[in-house]
């Protein structure tokens, strides 16, 4: 079987965005903190990340204030999750093909 | 690393990341072991020294033994509570992770609506004499709660809150039995669910 690499988004090669996405891909919303302890990374590190996946629509933000603080929730949009399902089933079709 | 371990490590990674940040899986359970054994000693207690076993719905208790089986039941729930929260925040901090977080919330709030609003229920029934009703009831919420924390937590709990249900429902018609069937949910399952949840997920 032939297994085109081109289909891997080059958004998900890093690591830490492909740990964002999984984790929005399975809850409605995550606040920045929250990410922030699931993938154990720096502020300034998850803040870069979002921000790329922000630029490709691929996560959607939503402000707030909780108890006056700023609260910043993410979630992923439509075009976000196809990519995503579309990024597993080329791993999935490589692992399988190289089985 | 060759390219195809590299992609069996992120799909191995998603699915890590998937399991931590939707379920929480800190809960302990020899906690629940300990929850079974502090029921088993309160149903013991609330029959054999607060003479409670009511044989049909409406039931008056002298004031002397109600007030003694509502310190009873409070010391069993706040034992059984910081249990599970000690225990788990130990097994949290084996593991390396937070207790509290996003999906530790979720569990909480949707295990503490139908909870409260049982007991809220159960101190309604308790003032109005339909003493014979409380196991039941306590049986029934708490196996609602236990259903809804099974999609935030481990599947396995929805088992055990079903039989909770069941047993609650089994106990409204037999009334003379309620103590018996609480001591078995609240005791014996909590006992067989803890033990089963620590050699499943915790060796």
């Amino acid at each position: 079987m032939q297994v085109s690499f081109d289909n891997l988004h080059k958004a998900f090669e890093n690591r830490v965005r492909l740990g964002i996405m999984s984790a929005l891909a399975v809850n409605d919303y995550l606040d920045f903190n929250s990410l922030k302890e699931f993938l154990d990374v720096t502020d300034g590190n998850l803040a870069t990340h979002l921000k790329k996946l922000e630029q490709l629509e691929f996560i959607g933000i939503e402000k707030s204030f909780v108890d006056r603080k700023p609260n910043t929730k993410y979630f992923v949009t439509p075009k976000g999750r196809q990519a995503f399902e579309a990024h597993l089933q080329v791993l999935e079709g490589i692992i399988k093909a190289q089985k | 690393m060759s390219p195809q371990s590299e992609h069996l490590q992120d799909l191995a990674e998603i699915r890590a990341m998937m399991e931590r940040s939707s379920k929480f899986l800190s809960l302990s359970g020899l906690s629940g072991v300990l929850a079974g054994c502090y029921a088993l000693g309160a149903a013991w207690v609330s029959a054999n020294v607060f003479e409670f076993n009511p044989t049909s719905m409406a039931y008056t208790l002298n004031a002397e033994h109600e007030q003694g089986l509502v310190l009873t039941a409070l010391a069993t729930l706040v034992l059984a509570v910081l249990s599970a929260i000690l225990l788990s925040w130990r097994k949290a901090q084996k593991k390396d992770e937070k207790i509290w977080n996003a999906t530790t919330r979720r569990v909480v709030t949707n295990v503490s609506i139908p909870l409260i609003a049982g007991a809220v229920l159960s101190i309604s029934l308790l003032q109005n004499d339909l003493v014979g009703l409380i196991a039941p009831i306590t049986l029934l919420f708490y196996g609602i709660a236990l259903y809804t924390a099974g999609s935030y937590t481990y599947h396995d709990i929805k088992y055990l809150g079903i039989i909770q249900i069941v047993l609650g429902l089994l106990a409204c018609w037999f009334v003379q039995w309620g103590v018996l069937l609480w001591a078995i949910g609240f005791g014996l399952m909590h006992i067989v669910y803890g033990a089963t949840m620590h050699f499943k997920y915790e060796r």
